[in-house]
């Protein structure tokens, strides 16, 4: 049976779409059998972060409306053979995620997966809440700014209230901080929450810190999940993300300001 | 500083209450007009409330009973002791239904329960402890709220807002490990976050009705 992740905010422009891109293909890449799914009907761009937007065919809505099959719909990545993904659709309306038809796909998903990865829109509305709904694990996405933190309280709550493990008394959502666009040197001149801050205000495991980085949006702007790019620190940084993900202890990395070490100062680096 | 265009204060007032003993409007307006007529002066233009404890469940229009008396110069402000089919006609009419403090002091506190939540609130959610205590296990969240007819004691952050003695207990506290409310009120007396950072800075405290005000009591 496929774990099923929802990656969520409440507020929008977080970093969403860029972690459950690059969390899908770190996934993938450790062998785990690994679907993304873009819940953002009508805004579509996780078929673009992952560079596979011109090999849409059918979408979501159309699996879930009966109009097209799974394996017509998902789109296998180019660069991993365990990775696919259900993109969403650009035309129909945000209703068309029923929790019945949502519930069928992800149980057929399941049969097949290791991990199924929802990409959920911003806001509380109905898309949103069908992309956690069905969730085993939240990975909440938060900046270190104060508005963000307010939106993932409230995500907190909804998951707590509003998702099948809630409704049906089960074991609750297993719960994570991923905090992206983290800036050392903005948390030092107070302009940002540091990870200290935000995990007292928030109190749940912090899965991750994704720094603030010029590589992402060179990454998404040609298509290739950020995590592939192994050169840059937003990169390693989903990597470690992902291996805590799976159960591994690592050490959490780029959240002070980078300085030049002695060695660096005499030598260069 | 720029002028408040509103401003709420609580003030006392003295007013004559009008016992209604009976439930004939005719008796009633005979009765006035005679009254009236010893005294022209005394009730006029005077807010009255009508005290309509004899009545009981005795159905009375109490439109007309307010037009009666507002044909004879009299302004009536609202009722008290009335059944509660009176007061859901006072509402219609835009009436006040008023305790006096005699009737509110001995207003009894039902027997209080406790309500305890293990886990963090977060914004957006709402919990109500009806006739009980309120225990939280955890932080209250900014826009959050925790609302108690007793008392509400946080074990982590009060953030958001808390509201104790919600049913008129003057007696309810509000206990947290760290007092950062957006708001905090005991039986409607409230501070908002502002007047409460005057007292104490994410402290521990308790916060509780001293008279007529609120006041906070750092705890060790
Ligand atoms: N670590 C980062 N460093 C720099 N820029 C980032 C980082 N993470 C995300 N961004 C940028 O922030 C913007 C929003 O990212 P993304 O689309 O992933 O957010 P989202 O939460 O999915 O948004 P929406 O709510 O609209 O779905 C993009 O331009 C992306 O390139
Ligand atoms: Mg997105």
């Amino acid at each position: 049976m496929a774990q099923i992740i929802v990656v969520t905010s409440g507020k929008g422009g977080v970093g969403k779409t860029t972690s459950s891109a690059a969390i899908a293909t770190g996934l993938a890449l450790k062998g785990k059998k690994t679907v993304v799914i873009d819940f953002d009907i009508g805004l579509r761009n996780l078929d673009l972060i992952m560079g596979c937007e011109r090999r849409v065919v059918y979408d979501f809505v159309n699996v879930i409306n009966g109009e097209a099959n799974l394996n017509q719909a998902m789109i296998k990545d180019k660069r991993c053979d365990k990775l696919f993904v259900l993109p969403a659709s650009q035309t129909r309306d945000k209703d068309a995620l029923t929790k019945e038809g949502v519930g069928k796909v992800l149980e057929d998903l399941a049969k097949e997966f290791d991990f199924i990865v929802c990409d959920s829109p911003a806001g509380i509305e109905q898309g949103a809440m069908m992309a956690l709904y069905f969730a085993d694990i939240a990975i909440v996405t938060t900046n270190p700014e104060v508005s963000s933190v307010r939106d993932s309280d409230r995500i907190l709550g909804m998951l707590q209230s509003r998702s099948r493990r809630a409704e049906q008394n089960l074991e609750p959502i297993k719960e994570y901080l991923l905090l992206t666009r983290y800036s050392p040197s903005r948390v030092k001149t107070g302009e940002m929450l540091s990870v200290e801050d935000v995990k007292e205000i928030l109190a749940i495991d912090l899965l991750g810190v994704i720094p603030e980085s010029q590589a992402v949006l060179k990454a998404s702007n040609s298509g290739v999940p950020v995590i592939i790019d192994q050169e840059s620190d937003a990169g390693l940084a989903y990597s470690d993300t992902v291996d805590r993900l799976l159960g591994e202890d690592v050490p959490v990395r780029f959240i002070t300001e980078e300085k030049k070490g002695f060695l660096k100062r005499i030598f260069g680096s | 500083m720029a002028k408040q265009n509103l401003e709420l204060k609580a003030t006392s007032f003295t007013l004559s209450v009008l016992y209604i003993n009976n439930a004939d409007l005719d008796i009633i307006a005979a009765e006035l007009d005679k009254k009236l007529a010893q005294a022209p002066h005394f009730f006029l233009g005077a807010p009255l409330i009508l005290n309509l404890s004899a009545l009981d469940d005795t159905p009375v229009d109490l439109a007309s009973l307010r037009s009666l008396l507002i044909e004879r110069q009299l302004v009536i402000v609202g009722i008290t002791e009335a059944s509660i089919p009176f007061s859901v006609q006072a509402k219609d009419l835009g009436l006040a239904v008023v305790k006096s403090g005699k009737q509110a002091a001995t207003a009894k506190i039902p027997p209080r329960g406790t309500k305890i939540v293990k886990q963090n609130i977060r914004s957006g959610q709402q919990i109500y402890a009806k006739d009980a205590d309120l225990i939280v296990f955890g932080a209250v969240g900014n826009g959050a709220e925790v609302i108690a007819d007793g008392s509400i004691h946080v074990y982590g952050a009060l953030r958001g807002k808390a509201m104790a003695g919600a049913g008129g207990d003057t007696q309810s506290v509000i206990i947290a490990s760290s007092l950062e409310a957006e708001l905090v009120s005991v039986a409607g007396q409230y501070w908002l976050a502002e007047n409460l950072q005057q007292h104490c800075q994410a402290q521990r405290g308790c916060v509780r009705l001293e008279g007529e005000s609120l006041t906070v009591e750092l705890l060790p």
